[in-house]
């Protein structure tokens, strides 16, 4: 009886019209409240982005590219450390992605369901949220000590990658797990082994997923200082490494690998810790660059993406 | 209906002997199931949701080995060789290439209509590129599909209705040439004009291959098969010619069954 009551109470009519005015209000409140924290959250990054390159943009011209470093700010330039960046990152990708990717399809696909599995699972998403610092001192006695790589582009992408390699996997467990299992099952139903159905159909389908977790793994190391330092990057570079081409059997070299290195932030950390201003300008010009390396890096991998997810609707 | 009462009983495609099934995590799903099955002959699956039914179905190609913690008991014989399909000692993939599947949800991969029929046999990995042309076209014929799609064989499967993605199944469960194809509820996504088609295709493919089909609709089952097997929790509570199991059951829960009384 009372509920009945309590009912035809709350069902009248002006009442609910009453109460859909205010639900409205709250619903636009909410929207308004969205909509401020992101104009705030882009106008801060907007700020920073454009100090940056008002800062920078007057000093970057092919003299600025091409010259090596050098105690006069006018004359210093960013040609061993952009062709760092480039090498370092060739070798992270080389070394993680394979790795990462070998891992996650292993450990979803192929695994048993056991503790063991549970203990490497929990493990690698723990390692993903390890300070940088940290990897750069098991490198430095893992890498410099005990296996005699030397203060080398090959320890500083070795480093990197294992900095990253968290990152890949789990981004790519994501994507291959996104694979719905009919799928699967439509493979295995037609006769196909587990590496047919990984090969032809899992991996495709993942391939955006997992470019994109690439993508974001890349990105995090290219702008990684601390653990290259640990590791000896030095920030006083007059030479290039090595090419790693050459124009004699057997036409490629891998002294390249062994030769001393140095990477954008590295240098743009050592600039801005100079007392002259005009060193500073130098940083941020350098910060300019390497925002530009890592969006080309980015739009390289969107591409990629694009042309695989127009193949794929689920 | 009496008139049908002398009939010669067909050769077995194959036979469940004390069949048991157990999964990982819920324990036994099937108890001592022993059913045959007609050589090119229709067989449905019906019963209440749970019976086991799919879990039966799904012994007969070892789908079930995908899975974890899965385990078989007694067993079930494939003729006319006689193995015994879920011997662990017998590769599930011989068995899968032999015993072809079609699901409930229509299941295409993400390619082209060509690769999707063609792919069964690409993997097998011995056919030249003509011959496989040849197959998947007449495959699409077999699945009665091949007018609606011999424009656009290299475009994507999923821009294809529902109907003509479970046809397309059909289709690359065809192109392997298997002994026996299972249909899971093949029609329980699909509109009623998709659903007669399929049924008028099951009729027509019965009298080349040997086809158990799950289904949660009995008048379907009336209509497209000539055996039917009544399960209920687990167990095969009867199993005989299709009329006569509609007409005159001999169990009473089977009775109760069809004519709606539960389930």
């Amino acid at each position: 009886m009372f509920l009945r009551n309590a009912i035809d109470k709350s069902t009248e009519r002006d009442r609910l019209r009453q109460r859909l005015v205010q639900r409205r209000r709250r619903d636009h409140a909410f929207a308004l409240a969205s909509l401020a924290v992101m104009i705030g959250a882009s106008l801060v990054l907007l700020a920073l982005l454009g100090q940056l390159v008002y800062d920078g943009i007057g000093r970057i011209s092919w003299q600025f590219l091409s010259s090596y470093p050098s105690r006069f700010p006018s004359q210093a330039g960013i040609l061993s450390a952009w062709i760092g960046t480039a090498l370092v990152m060739l070798l992270t990708a080389l070394t993680a992605v394979p790795l990462g990717l070998g891992a996650a399809i292993y450990l979803e696909e192929y695994a048993p369901k056991n503790w063991m599995t549970d203990l490497i699972e929990i493990n690698i998403t723990n390692l993903a949220g390890v300070p940088s610092i940290v990897y750069g001192l098991m490198a430095l006695g893992l890498l410099v000590y005990q296996f005699h790589l030397g203060q080398s582009f090959l320890t500083a992408g070795l480093t990197l990658a294992m900095l990253i390699l968290p990152m890949v996997i789990i981004a790519t467990r994501e994507a291959v797990r996104a694979v719905p299992p009919q799928i699967r099952e439509a493979a295995y139903a037609v006769g196909a082994t587990k590496w047919q159905t990984v090969r032809d159909h899992v991996v495709p389908y993942s391939m955006g997923g997992m470019l994109t977790g690439m993508i974001l793994a890349l990105s995090r190391a290219v702008g990684e200082t601390a653990p290259l330092i640990t590791v000896g990057a030095l920030s006083f570079i007059a030479f290039l490494p090595h090419p790693p081409l050459q124009s004699e059997f057997p036409f490629f070299s891998a002294q390249w690998l062994f030769d001393p290195f140095t990477v954008m932030p590295i240098q743009m950390f050592n600039w801005v810790s100079r007392p002259q201003e005009d060193f500073h300008i130098n940083a941020a010009a350098a910060g300019v660059i390497l925002l530009v390396m890592t969006l080309v890096m980015n739009a390289v991998a969107i591409v990629i993406r694009a042309r695989f997810r127009r193949r794929i609707h689920w | 209906m009496m008139t049908t009462q002398v009939q010669t009983t067909p050769a077995m495609k194959a036979e469940a002997k004390e069949l048991s099934f157990y999964y990982g995590g819920t324990g036994q799903a099937l108890k001592s199931i022993s059913l045959g099955l007609a050589d090119r002959h229709a067989t449905a699956l019906i019963g209440p949701s749970g019976c086991g039914k799919t879990t039966f179905l799904r012994c007969l190609n070892r789908m079930h080995d995908l899975y974890p913690g899965n385990r078989y008991a007694g067993s079930v014989v494939l003729y006319p060789d006689g193995i015994n399909i879920v011997d662990h000692t017998i590769d599930p993939i011989e068995i899968r290439m032999r015993v072809g599947m079609v699901f409930q949800k229509p299941n295409p991969f993400p390619t082209s209509i060509y690769e999707n029929v063609a792919y069964g046999m690409r993997i097998r990995g011995s056919m030249t590129r003509s011959d496989l042309a040849s197959v998947v076209e007449q495959s699409l014929k077999d699945a009665a599909l091949w007018p609606e799609v011999k424009d656009r064989l290299h475009s994507l499967a999923y821009n294809l209705s529902g109907g003509q993605q479970q046809r397309l199944c059909i289709a690359r469960a065809l192109a392997t040439g298997p002994e026996m194809l299972l249909f899971d509820e093949p029609t329980s996504a699909l509109d009623p004009t998709a659903t007669a088609r399929i049924e008028e295709l099951v009729t027509e493919l019965k009298q080349r291959v040997t086809i158990v089909i799950v289904t949660h609709n009995m008048q379907q089952a009336a209509r497209v098969s000539d055996y039917t097997a009544f399960m209920y929790e687990g167990e095969l509570v009867e199993c005989d010619r299709t009329h006569k199991i509609f007409t005159n059951p001999a169990n009473k829960l089977t009775e109760e069954y069809i004519t709606g009384r539960f389930g």
